[in-house]
């Protein structure tokens, strides 16, 4: 690759934007989470900014047992995300469902709507897990270069407008 | 990005950052910078704008509403700069004898909230802040991605220096005031960034509409009574 795609590879290792998703959990999970963020573990030190808008992110943080009306949610805003990402299931709900597996309503873990990258156990899962799984993430991100975007700019548009205009189905109210 | 309008926007933005940070170093009109750094503006406001999202939206008109605050008052600090040298132009105001800072200090002040709100720290980052803080999603800056939210940085970044650089007008005289104008002055930004948290944009609009016109007007006064 060429050089500044090189530089951008590298920065986008050295500083990965979080995107956090609860997907109705406990919330155990999305406080340790957020407790990375605090001044004892503090990862912002790295660069590691919780940005909320898919958009803008490379990682995305799934905590919480999945049902059918947020898998609807998720696979949205893992839609969202430009290439490349990649994604941690946080917790034992998120990685098959946890004690809440044979419920009614819980699909069983977030890789039943979404591809995985990395597991992290736990319940809930300590912060040093997290940012462990942050960091065996980025290993795995670091692999998987963006190839030489082909297609014409007038045909990502047009992708854009379909993926807008076929809204409906994707709406998960009304 | 979702829309070609978006693209077109964003581009026009950088070019107006840049064409304002070239004018600054030809030394031309500071009027002229004014128009030119508010197109830009409303530029990125028609492309948050140009997309239906809820969020982008939002952002936009609030970001309309920091422009309607910021913008009377670099008027007023432009004529201030005129009643005392006497000129626009920038090569005029950087030949005057006297730093213009010791006859317009209030109207520094002024032109501080005006840095503030330009460079997105609170209380004023009611738009879109500057770090990770979010703020309706991202504001005016969520339907933006890849290369498109680059441009857009990098033309903030191109305000700043311009903002920055028209503080530094008020210590023209030596080199030294002048880096130790500027590095006082973004140490207060910084201190007040972390200090202070976010307010809404009614509180916003009036605090700064009253502060700034009255501090403007008093130093007016005392430039029109040091006149006698």
């Amino acid at each position: 690759m060429g050089f500044f795609q090189e530089l951008l590879h590298k920065s986008r290792m050295k500083s990965p934007w979080l995107i956090h998703f609860d997907c109705g959990s406990c919330n155990g999970c999305d406080i340790e989470v957020l407790a990375c963020l605090t001044p004892v573990y503090d990862v912002e030190r790295f660069g590691v900014l919780n940005i909320g808008n898919p958009k803008h992110a490379d990682i995305l943080v799934v905590s919480g047992t999945v049902n059918p009306r947020n898998a609807k949610v998720l696979k949205n805003i893992y839609d969202q995300m430009p290439e490349p990402k990649a994604v941690i299931a946080i917790g034992a709900c998120g990685t098959s469902g946890g004690v809440f597996r044979e419920a009614y309503n819980v699909l069983g873990g977030v890789d039943k709507v979404i591809p995985v990258d990395v597991y992290v156990p736990g319940c809930p899962s300590k912060p040093e897990a997290i940012i462990d799984g942050v960091v065996l993430a980025l290993e795995k991100l670091k692999v998987r270069k963006p190839e030489k975007d082909t297609e014409p700019l007038v045909a990502d548009l047009k992708k854009a407008r379909e993926f807008y205009e076929n809204r409906e189905e994707r709406q998960v109210t009304g | 990005m979702v829309n070609y309008w978006q693209i077109f926007c964003v581009h026009i933005y950088l070019i107006s950052s840049v064409l304002c940070v070239a004018l600054f170093a030809m030394q031309a009109d500071l009027l002229m910078i004014f128009f030119v750094m508010t197109i830009g503006a409303v530029f990125m406001v028609v492309g948050a704008m140009a997309v239906p999202s809820p969020y982008s939206q939002l952002g936009a008109q609030r970001e309309l509403i920091q422009m309607l605050t910021y913008e009377p008052l670099l008027i007023i600090v432009f004529v201030g700069i005129y009643l005392v040298t006497g000129s626009f132009k920038i090569d005029d105001i950087l030949s005057y004898e006297r730093p213009i800072f010791l006859m317009l200090p209030l109207l520094y002040l002024v032109l501080t909230f005006a840095l503030t709100i330009k460079l997105r720290k609170s209380p004023f980052d009611i738009s879109t802040s500057h770090h990770a803080h979010q703020e309706v999603v991202r504001g005016v800056l969520t339907e933006y991605s890849g290369p498109y939210l680059a441009i857009l940085e990098i033309a903030h970044w191109y305000e700043i220096v311009l903002i920055l650089a028209i503080c530094g007008l008020f210590w023209s005289t030596s080199w030294i005031g002048l880096v130790l104008l500027l590095a006082l002055t973004y140490m207060a930004e910084i201190v007040i960034d972390n200090v202070t948290p976010r307010m809404t944009w009614k509180w916003m609009l009036t605090y700064v509409w009253a502060v700034g016109i009255s501090l403007s007007f008093f130093n007016m006064a005392l430039l029109y009574a040091n006149s006698f």
